[in-house]
Parts: structure tokens; C-alpha cells; sequence
């Protein structure tokens, strides 16, 4: 860690990197312990089915295997779930998908496990299965749950979107479709426990929600909840799924039959795809409606999510993405109507953009499509119907806060690709269509009302003088914790090599919520500031002490030490540490987030987490080249402006950006978890393809000048939005390039192909 | 069996299977947990380790071709305090986010480094290609190794 003491605003070497880059930083997947077991699942490979048998004798009888177990062994309710509790830890009688977790083995080492769980057999009646969300709600389609296949549906009115349309001089009707898409960190699932003599539970879990998981497991497993000890170190990507029972349940189970011996259990790239969580699939129908100066006028949607087998976050997803279905736009007249389904397909859950990704490649597609009917320029049929501060939004909240979206189109309306875009267009060789592509998004931050976003912040003078941050909320590589070490070093003064971490774990740190939401640095560093102001007035009061000081002022806090200006006597730190009881060296503190207090918004059946107060903006503009005969694209350019309020670390805003913008990419272009009856194709990275350094334009990233009052120093959350921005922005390119709309993402050469093979032909309807 | 080889410089003996995944060998029997495994199948360059200075995949070797061979792993290349080069530019370019990637990058930059010291975004783009990394984008990880072929070309050619 370097002597500088951080800037608030100024680019800071992230305090996990030297550890990081050096292979000494230890990931959950890094803890072995002696004498330890390797715990492993049995999914059931078909997607629906009745459980007539588990047979384990076979696998028992594997040399090196410890324990069997199934679900007579679930003590407690044997149910997770984040909201809804409706996804067993080992399943007893019903298979709702593919990776459904039917038995638990305890092994010796990894081979006993793997042959142990190739000898598992299931006798299973197969029934069957939907895997669409459209035919699920069907009348007598297969019941996947017995209380119905919608897991949540719910409406957005507002003014009267039907009687609106007859005045519209365009009428637009769309349908658009996006498939799973997987999260791809690199640190699979996994994690190690042990259950201690006295019954006590510990783990080391790579996970996004260290304090809700002892929830879970205290839930399903009937293990007391103060038995049960999280800690949670830096994680290996996370992107939302790792929000939410991964391993935890059926590890802690592993370790309530491990006889106090430590167990590990850690999925393999295979078993993450075929059992993780994914970005839902949906099918969404829009139909817009405009003025003829490109006025918005009316909208009615659509929205069809698949959450797959269980419920996970499934309706809080569909629910943002219905309030993010209108764009950041106004539109006076909505009716936005959405279903959460169950299907028999993998289970959909929380990734990054949360819903709004789905959303954001229709309205924008249908946006572009408005353009090109009024023969508008995209960017200025954009600009005309963007929010502005005291506007309304499409759920009806009124924008009280921080709204950027203008000054990011405008930072995209005066930047040189976008102003020199018919030379750079004009510009292609033999063979090759360029094209422009423009988008607005935005995306919400925190939890929304009905849930508090809230954070325990504790900053603490270490007995030897150094600033402690406990922060009890994971960094799954976006640097939130960085940016608490900058916070607590600028605000207290201390040099980057005074400055220590306290990673979450739930006996030390105290409850912060998940790493979600785009809320972890606004949340916590506004709990964090205050625990600071404490901890330093704290300080120079009982420094004025040491110093015979008739009053405590004139003094400053620097690095290790106290000053009092007009002697320029001093006291260190260590001195003050050595004097004070321990519970006099802390500071502990907390923040509740601001919600969206509109209280005449005509919506129903949402349940936790709408509407929200606060969002953050991007306009995102992208050049690419189409190969004509083979329908390739390549991304030559790529700019994202966002609004983001202050910016706490630029260069961490930089990594967000440009990392969500490369997932995002292959969201637009290549990602597709295909399924075939529930079951997944394509189960690793030769098939599923992500993004390599070769697929990736030199992702420029700006951001406008804008501050949100609430956030600290000014600062809103910005992780997810840039994710929102590639499919659309590629769709639009694509027409501009080739003149056909995509529908369907992703944008795939055979898809390109496919689209200009159509127009080519005459009378045939593209 | 007993295999012999030398690991970040030490000679080292290795006990157990010849078939064993030297991935498991690294973290497991030896502790180098700076070996990481993002797939297990030869995709991601998560495991990459430097076998006689040239970049190979531990989660596709077996223990047996270890032997007589000069390993290093991210372990061999730099400590915390005392980062090589390419490291320092990785932390002071923000190239690191969940770092789950990094050492395999670092390995394969090393190398590219070794062999071609003036190496362009292009060719540094071609020589990570093998390498997923899912936080970056990738900028940063180019930007970094591009700076520390400036700040090693400058300490060799003063």
C-alpha cells in the first residue's frame, strides 16, 4: 500500500491489488485445511420429474467415501430462498430442473467424490416439463409448483396508455426476445466448513450475502442462527450470482455429518453453468406510440421473465425491469403489465443490470425504429424525450434526485464519432458495412421501497495507532472496499500504509446488506463517513486531554498523529490507542437509503423492492463493421458517458465501466445459454462464449458533471448500468449498418446472415 | 512416485500419482494457491504457470511431466512489497479487479515480455486472447502491460 494519503475524487491503486496480483491474496477457493473432506452434489440431470428412489448403496461402498445423504438427512425445512423459500436443499420428491441437487456425498478426496457420484442412481417418472414462460401460464400447462406457475405478476398505470394510442401519429408494435445468460465469474461456487465441538458452524464462503446466508441456512437446515458464522473474503467475480444459497446449504449440511472435520466444496465449471444462477430469459411485447415530432406519447408492455425451477430474486427482477421498461424517458400514458414464470429450465436470479438489460435492448430497439419512421435522428428523438430533474419516470416517481441522462446524450452529440460518423461509415472496405449505434439507459440503485438498504459502518483505532475499516459488506471485485479505504483514509488523514481491512465476516463486521444493487459504496460510505466524523472528533477531544487543552480546538488529525496548530505540540496515535479502553477506540455508525416517496402511484402486485428514488445514466455510442459474407461483427469503437453523480476513485469508475460494457458485449453478441428441454447445451467456455482481449474495443469511458446530494462525497452507484447499454447500442449499429432489426439477441453472424438473406428477398417480409 | 523438478527456483520433490493434475500439486500439495483454476478444461488461462519460461496450462499437465523442469508460478515472479514490474503496472493501471484472473495474465505478459520487450496493444491483445478475464474488459490489462514494456524497455536502454 503506498505513503500517499487518498483523495476522495482522485484515482487510488486499489488496496486489494498487491495482494491480488502477487497470488498471496486468498479466495475462498484458496482454503484447504488438513484432514479435509470434499462435499459434491448429485443433480438430477432431467428437468421435471417425480422422485420414486435415490439408490446410494453403490456409492457407499466407493473406498474414501465418508457419508451419503438425501433428504431424509435435511434436518429443518430443507427450503431456500432469498423471498420466497420454495427451493429445497436436496430435493425428495419433485425435480424441477436439470440441476436439481438430489443427493450429497462426503468423500475422502475428489476422485472417491466423482466416482461416488457417477454411482447414484435416480429412479425418476419424468413428467412433463414447459420451458417456456408464455406457454407455462397456459390453462393446463405442466404445474411446476403446486400453487401455479406465476410467480409474480404485477401492473404499471399511468394516465391511460389505451385511450392515448388513437391520438399517436405512430403507432409501433414490436416483439423482442433475449435468452439465459450466465455470469461467467471465474471463481466458481465454493466454498469450506467446519462445525466446531460446541456445535457452531463456520464458513468461508465466496458469497455476496455473507449476513443472509446464516438466515438461509439457520432456515433450512434448523441449525440456530447465532450458531452460524459467515466470513466472506474478496470474491472471484460475482455479478449477482453469488447473491443468494449457492453452496452454503448443502456445505453446512456436509459439515453437520463431517464428525467436526473441515469440508470443502467448490463446483466445477460445468456444475456452475448446469446449477448456478442466470440472467432471465423473456420474450417482451411493446407497443409505442408518438407524436409526429417524436413526442412519446403512449406505451403498453408486455413482459414475460422466465425464472426457471425456483423463485430466487425472480419477481424483485421482473419488478425492476418493468420499472425500467418505459427507458429514461417521458411517456405520459403506460400501462406496463409483467410476469415472473416458473419453467423447467435452469434458475433465473440476479445479474448484474437486474432485469433492465432485457428491457433496455426493446425500448431502445423500439426507439431506434421510432427514428427511422419519423426519419429522426436517433440521438435527437433521444435528447427530446429524456428525464430531466422533476420529471416523472414511466413508474411515476418523480425525479427529486440526480437525473444525467441529458448531459450524457449531449456529451455524445458534440464527441467527435459521433459528429464525424458518415466519413467513418463511408470509410469501409470490400465487403464490410459499417454502422452507428446510439442508446440512453439507466439503472436503478439499491433496494427500493419495502426492503431498507442499510449498512453498519465501524471504523476502529487499532491498539498499535493504524485506522481499521470493519466492512461487512463482500467486494466481489468491484472495489467497494477500496473505495472505503479511501474514504476512511481521506477523511481521517492517513497514509495508505496506515490503513487496514476488515473483510465481512458476520462474528467481526456488522450487517451491511449484499453486494447488489449498485448500492454497496453509496450505502456504506455514507454510514462509513459518519462513522469516521465520530471516530475523529473522538480523537481530538481525547488528544485535547493528553495536551492540557482548555478546549479541543485547533487541532487536525495527521497521518498517526494529532496536532494541535498554534503549539504544534503532537500526540501519535499509538500513544491515544494505548490510553483508551477498547471500547472507546471505535467508531460505529449507519446509513438507511432514501426511497421514492411518490405516494399516488397506480401499480399493484409488486411486492418488496418498487419503486426506486434514485438511478443512474449512460449513452452509449458504438461504431462497428459487418462482414457481408459472413455476417461477422466486429465493435471498432466504443464510448460509454455516465452519469454516476461525483466520482469517487475515476479509475474505479473506469474498471466498472469497461468491464460492464465487455459483459454486456457478449450479451449483444455472442452469450446464449442454449437449452434443449431444460437441459443446457452448451455447459463451458468452448461452447458458451464470453469475451476475450480480442473482442473488446479500447472501451473509452467519460463521465458528466453531476452530484447526487445523498451519496457520499456526492457519489451514486454506477456498477450495473453500462451492463444495460451493448445490445441495444449493437442492435441500432446493425440497422444502421445493414438495414435490418434484430429481435433476437444475441446478434450472431448466422442471425445477420439469416436477416439479410430475408431482405434480399423480394416481397418477402423482413 | 517421486518426481524432481524446480519450482520458483527451489528444487523440489514432488510425491504422489504421476498422473495427478499439477493445478492440485501446485495448490494443494505445495500451498502455491496463487495457481488458480477458472475451468479445469484448458479454457480460461486462469492456471497458467511458466514451464521453462513458456506459458503452459497446469489444469491440463499431469504431475509427471514436471519432471526436470524450472517452474514458475505468480508465486516465482513477486511478493506483495517487492511486485516485478509487470505487476506494478497491473496494480497502478487498475488492471485488477477480482483478481481471480490476474496471475495466469501476469504469466502469460512475463512472457510476451521476455520474448517480444516491445511488444504493441495488438500483439499484447493476441498473447492475453487465451486468457478470460470477466471484470475488465480488458483496457486496463492491455494498458498495464503496455506501460510496463515502456518502464522495462527504460531500465535496460537508459
Amino acid at each position: 500500500m503506498t505513503r500517499d494519503v487518498p483523495a476522495v475524487g482522485c484515482s487510488f491503486p486499489r488496496f486489494d491489488a498487491r495482494s491480488k496480483v502477487s497470488g498471496a491474496e486468498k479466495f475462498a477457493a484458496d482454503a484447504y485445511a488438513p484432514d479435509m473432506l470434499w462435499a459434491g452434489a448429485k443433480r438430477a440431470g432431467i428437468a421435471h420429474g417425480r422422485i420414486l428412489a435415490v439408490h446410494t448403496a453403490d456409492a457407499e461402498s466407493v473406498p474414501g467415501v465418508f457419508r451419503v445423504l438425501i433428504r431424509r438427512d435435511v434436518p429443518g425445512t430443507n427450503r431456500q430462498g432469498i423471498v420466497h423459500k420454495d427451493q429445497p436443499v436436496l430435493a425428495g420428491q419433485k425435480i424441477r430442473h436439470c440441476g436439481e441437487p438430489v443427493a450429497l456425498v462426503l468423500a475422502e478426496n475428489r476422485e472417491a467424490l466423482k466416482l461416488a457420484l457417477s454411482r447414484i442412481r435416480l429412479d425418476v417418472e419424468p413428467l412433463p416439463g414447459v420451458f417456456d414462460p408464455e406457454a407455462a401460464l397456459k390453462p393446463g400447462a405442466p404445474l411446476i409448483h403446486a400453487a401455479g406457475n406465476t410467480l409474480l405478476s404485477a401492473v404499471i398505470q399511468n394516465g391511460d396508455a389505451a385511450k392515448a394510442f388513437p391520438d399517436c401519429d405512430v403507432i409501433l408494435e414490436d416483439c423482442f426476445e433475449v435468452p439465459f445468460q450466465e455470469h461467467a465469474f471465474m471463481e466458481t461456487e465454493n466454498g469450506m466448513a467446519q462445525q466446531k465441538p460446541d456445535g457452531a458452524l463456520v464458513m468461508t464462503v465466496s458469497t455476496q450475502a455473507p449476513f443472509r446466508d446464516r438466515m438461509e441456512i439457520s432456515h433450512a437446515l434448523g441449525l440456530e442462527f447465532s450458531a452460524i458464522r459467515i466470513i466472506s473474503p474478496y470474491l472471484g467475480g460475482g455479478f449477482g450470482g453469488k447473491d443468494g444459497a449457492t453452496v452454503q446449504c448443502l456445505l453446512a449440511l456436509a459439515a453437520m455429518n463431517a464428525n467436526g472435520r473441515p469440508i470443502k466444496m467448490w463446483w466445477d465449471r460445468e456444475e456452475s453453468f448446469v446449477a448456478g444462477y442466470k440472467r432471465h430469459a423473456a420474450r417482451l411485447y411493446y407497443k409505442l406510440g408518438a407524436a409526429a415530432d417524436g413526442t412519446l406519447n403512449s406505451l403498453e408492455c408486455r413482459l414475460y421473465y422466465d425464472t426457471g425451477a425456483y423463485a430466487h430474486l425472480g419477481g424483485e427482477v421482473l419488478e425492476l425491469g418493468m420499472e425500467h421498461a418505459g427507458g429514461p424517458y417521458r411517456i405520459p400514458h403506460v400501462l406496463i403489465q409483467g410476469w415472473s414464470v416458473y419453467t423447467n429450465n435452469p434458475v433465473g436470479g440476479a445479474m448484474r443490470g437486474f432485469g433492465v438489460s432485457q428491457v433496455a435492448f426493446a425500448i431502445e430497439q423500439m426507439m431506434n425504429r421510432l427514428a427511422e419512421k419519423l426519419r429522426m435522428d436517433p440521438l435527437a428523438l433521444r435528447l427530446k424525450n429524456a428525464l430531466g430533474r422533476g420529471d416523472r419516470n414511466s413508474s411515476g416517481v418523480t425525479l427529486v434526485h440526480s437525473t444525467g441522462i441529458i448531459s450524457c446524450l449531449k456529451s455524445i452529440k458534440q464527441h467527435p464519432l459521433w459528429l464525424n460518423q458518415a466519413d467513418w461509415k463511408a470509410r469501409a472496405g470490400r465487403f464490410k458495412r459499417r454502422g452507428v449505434g446510439v442508446c440512453a439507459v439507466f439503472n436503478a440503485m439499491g433496494y427500493g421501497r419495502g426492503l431498507p438498504d442499510s449498512a453498519i459502518a465501524k471504523v476502529e483505532l487499532t491498539r498499535e495507532g493504524r485506522i481499521r475499516v470493519y466492512g461487512g459488506v463482500s467486494d466481489m471485485g468491484q472495489g467497494n472496499t477500496s473505495a472505503f479505504v479511501q474514504i476512511a483514509g481521506d477523511m481521517l488523514c492517513q497514509e495508505g500504509n496506515q490503513l487496514e481491512l476488515i473483510l465481512p465476516d458476520t462474528d467481526r463486521t456488522h450487517p451491511c446488506g449484499s453486494s447488489s444493487a449498485s448500492r454497496t459504496t453509496y450505502t456504506y460510505g455514507n454510514a462509513l463517513i459518519r462513522a469516521c466524523q465520530q471516530l475523529k472528533e473522538k480523537l481530538i477531544h481525547r488528544a485535547s486531554l493528553v495536551l492540557f487543552l482548555d478546549e479541543p480546538v485547533g487541532l487536525v488529525l495527521l497521518p498517526g498523529r494529532v496536532r494541535h496548530l498554534p503549539s504544534g505540540r503532537e500526540v501519535s496515535f499509538s500513544t491515544l490507542a494505548a490510553m483508551l479502553p477498547d471500547s472507546d477506540r471505535m467508531a460505529i455508525d449507519q446509513h438507511v437509503m432514501t426511497v421514492a416517496s411518490d405516494g399516488n402511484l397506480n401499480a399493484s402486485g409488486f411486492i418488496l423492492g418498487f419503486p426506486h428514488a434514485i438511478f443512474s445514466y449512460a449513452a452509449h455510442l458504438a461504431g462497428i463493421e459487418i462482414d457481408a459474407l459472413t455476417g461477422g461483427v466486429s465493435v471498432l469503437f466504443y464510448l460509454a458517458v455516465t452519469d454516476a453523480g461525483r466520482i469517487i476513485s475515476p479509475q474505479g469508475v473506469e474498471q466498472q465501466v469497461q468491464g460492464a460494457v465487455a459483459q454486456g458485449l457478449g450479451y449483444a453478441l455472442c452469450e446464449d445459454v442454449q437449452l434443449r428441454d431444460g437441459k443446457i447445451l452448451n455447459p463451458s467456455f468452448t461452447d458458451y462464449i464470453i469475451p476475450t482481449a480480442l473482442d473488446v474495443p479500447e472501451v473509452a469511458s467519460m463521465t458528466v458533471e453531476t452530484v447526487e446530494s445523498t451519496g457520499p462525497f456526492g457519489m451514486k452507484g454506477m456498477g450495473e448500468v453500462g451492463m444495460n447499454g451493448p445490445l441495444p447500442v449493437i442492435a441500432g449499429a446493425v440497422q444502421d449498418a445493414v438495414g435490418v432489426w434484430i429481435r433476437q439477441s444475441p446478434v450472431t453472424a448466422d442471425r445477420i446472415l439469416a436477416a439479410l438473406d430475408v431482405n434480399k428477398g423480394v416481397g418477402r417480409k423482413p | 512416485m517421486s518426481i524432481n523438478c524446480k519450482i520458483n527456483g527451489k528444487n523440489t520433490e514432488i510425491r504422489g500419482p504421476a498422473d495427478r493434475r499439477v493445478v492440485d500439486v501446485l495448490r494443494e500439495d505445495l500451498g502455491l494457491t496463487g495457481t488458480k483454476e477458472g475451468c479445469g478444461a484448458g479454457e480460461c488461462g486462469a492456471c497458467t504457470i511458466l514451464v521453462e519460461g513458456e506459458p503452459r496450462l497446469s489444469c491440463l499437465m499431469m504431475a509427471a511431466q514436471l519432471q526436470d523442469q524450472d517452474i514458475t508460478t505468480i508465486e516465482g515472479i513477486g511478493e506483495p512489497e517487492a511486485l516485478h514490474p509487470i505487476q506494478e503496472a497491473f496494480v497502478e493501471q487498475g488492471a485488477v479487479q477480482c483478481g481471480f484472473c490476474t496471475p495466469g495474465m501476469v504469466l502469460s505478459a512475463v512472457h510476451l515480455l521476455n520474448c517480444y520487450p516491445e511488444a504493441d496493444r495488438s500483439r499484447i491483445r493476441r498473447a492475453l486472447s487465451g486468457h478470460l478475464c470477466r471484470c475488465t474488459g480488458y483496457v486496463k490489462i492491455v494498458d498495464a502491460v503496455e506501460a510496463a514494456a515502456r518502464a522495462m524497455g527504460k531500465e535496460i536502454k537508459p
